[in-house]
């Protein structure tokens, strides 16, 4: 299952549509640190609303994405967590340490440029 | 159950020889009927005299002790408890509300024993070994039905308080919403690990459907705080972090704040604000409210 990356003038945006396999996840990890320099963008928006599960490996890669992003020079929000998504992955002690996170797409968007135009 | 209790009346009655037991079990029994006004007002007297079921009026006692009594003796004759544990029941459902303690019950069934084995003894005093085997038939038999009282009224109780759980889990912990993104969990009372997945779960319900950035958790009305529900607190801010929400917790009282410094709680990533005030307007700074009073004629 591909994830197809979209660009949004100057951020990226990955919309998760179904759930991933640890294949996929790497193969995305692979797609977003490349594509964050050759489209130049500042920020990365991983949106999950379609995941319904999230393991501890989907959830380490999340985290290395958003820590390979950084090293890059962008900035990576992860949007759309289910609330019962959220609850299991507290349970299981996942708490997406150092990773920023947003209600929803429209959320991830307005962080982003609020933190451009401040930076800006 | 009853039929336990059938089978050990059997073997009394079935007792075939003539001094068996369930002869003298008939001839006690009779003895109880005979004299039952004059034990009845004993028992009454020693009641009182015991201080016991305070909470109830001399005619209400009297027409209870009348009613236990015969429900007793009936107890006694038929060898089946189920009449008077029905009766233990009812007696329960009218008594609990008025706060008579489980001691009171099985105080006063203890001492309905005690007024009739002194009758006992008063009665075949001259007959050792006829006292001896009356005791051996009654005995038994007044252990069982007091057995019985109480544990019906234990029960009785035991339903009331579970069904009191439940009608205090039913009251819902509301989650308001003050202001555009800013929502409020007033929680009050004891928090078991059952309420607090619920309040966990409708938190996060009310993040998504409120669209909060912020929430401010109130638990100045949350008495005291165990190890577990500490974490079920940190769990659920961090929760409410994956959905993009900020959470300030207020209101912890000096006893809670010493508990969970003691029992070494990680509250690191928590935000704390002393009152439910400073966390709304801790949450307006966030949010980039600024409330200034209307009439502004001191600036």
């Amino acid at each position: 299952m591909e994830v197809p990356v979209l660009k949004q003038g100057p951020f990226l945006i990955a919309t998760v549509q179904a759930a991933l396999s640890d294949e996929d996840l790497v193969h995305l990890r692979k797609a977003m640190i490349e594509r964050v320099v050759t489209s130049r963008s500042l920020g990365v928006i991983i949106d999950v609303t379609a995941m319904d599960i999230m393991d501890s490996f989907a959830s380490r890669t999340l985290c290395e994405i958003a820590q390979m992003i950084h090293l890059r020079g962008a900035d990576t929000i992860i949007v759309g967590i289910q609330p019962e998504v959220a609850f299991a992955m507290v349970q299981l002690g996942i708490t997406l340490e150092g990773v920023v996170t947003a209600l929803d797409l429209e959320e991830g968007l307005s962080y982003l440029k609020e933190k451009f135009d401040s930076d800006a | 159950m009853s039929k336990r209790e059938t089978v050990w009346h059997e073997t009394l009655i079935s007792d075939a020889s003539p001094d068996g037991s369930a002869v003298l079990l008939r001839e006690l029994i009779a003895h109880l009927r005979q004299n039952q006004s004059q034990l009845r007002e004993e028992w009454a007297r020693r009641i009182t005299e015991a201080r016991l079921l305070t909470a109830m009026s001399k005619d209400e006692l009297f027409a209870e002790a009348t009613a236990v009594y015969d429900q007793y003796v009936e107890a006694l004759e038929t060898g089946t408890l189920e009449a008077l544990q029905a009766y233990a029941r009812s007696l329960s459902e009218r008594i609990i509300p008025r706060g008579v303690e489980t001691h009171e019950v099985v105080g006063i069934v203890l001492l309905l024993r005690d007024v009739l084995a002194r009758s006992l003894f008063e009665k075949y005093q001259a007959d050792f070994t006829k006292l001896d085997r009356i005791l051996d038939a009654y005995e038994p038999a007044a252990n069982r039905i007091a057995n019985t009282v109480a544990v019906g009224f234990v029960q009785e109780r035991e339903r009331v308080i579970r069904q009191q759980q439940e009608a205090i889990r039913e009251l819902s912990t509301p989650v308001l919403q003050v202001r555009e993104r800013l929502l409020i969990l007033p929680i009050i009372g004891v928090i078991d690990p059952q309420r607090a997945s619920q309040l966990t779960e409708q938190l996060l319900r009310g993040i998504r459907t409120n669209r909060a950035k912020v929430v401010v958790i109130d638990i100045t009305g949350v008495a005291a705080m165990d190890a577990t529900v500490a974490n079920h607190l940190v769990q659920t801010v961090e929760a409410s972090r994956l959905l993009g929400a900020t959470v300030i917790v207020t209101g912890l009282s000096p006893e809670i704040a010493q508990t969970l410094v003691t029992i070494g709680v990680d509250l690191g990533k928590m935000n704390t604000v002393g009152d439910l005030q400073g966390g709304i307007e801790q949450a307006e700074r966030l949010l980039g409210y600024k409330v200034v009073p209307l009439d502004a004629s001191g600036t």
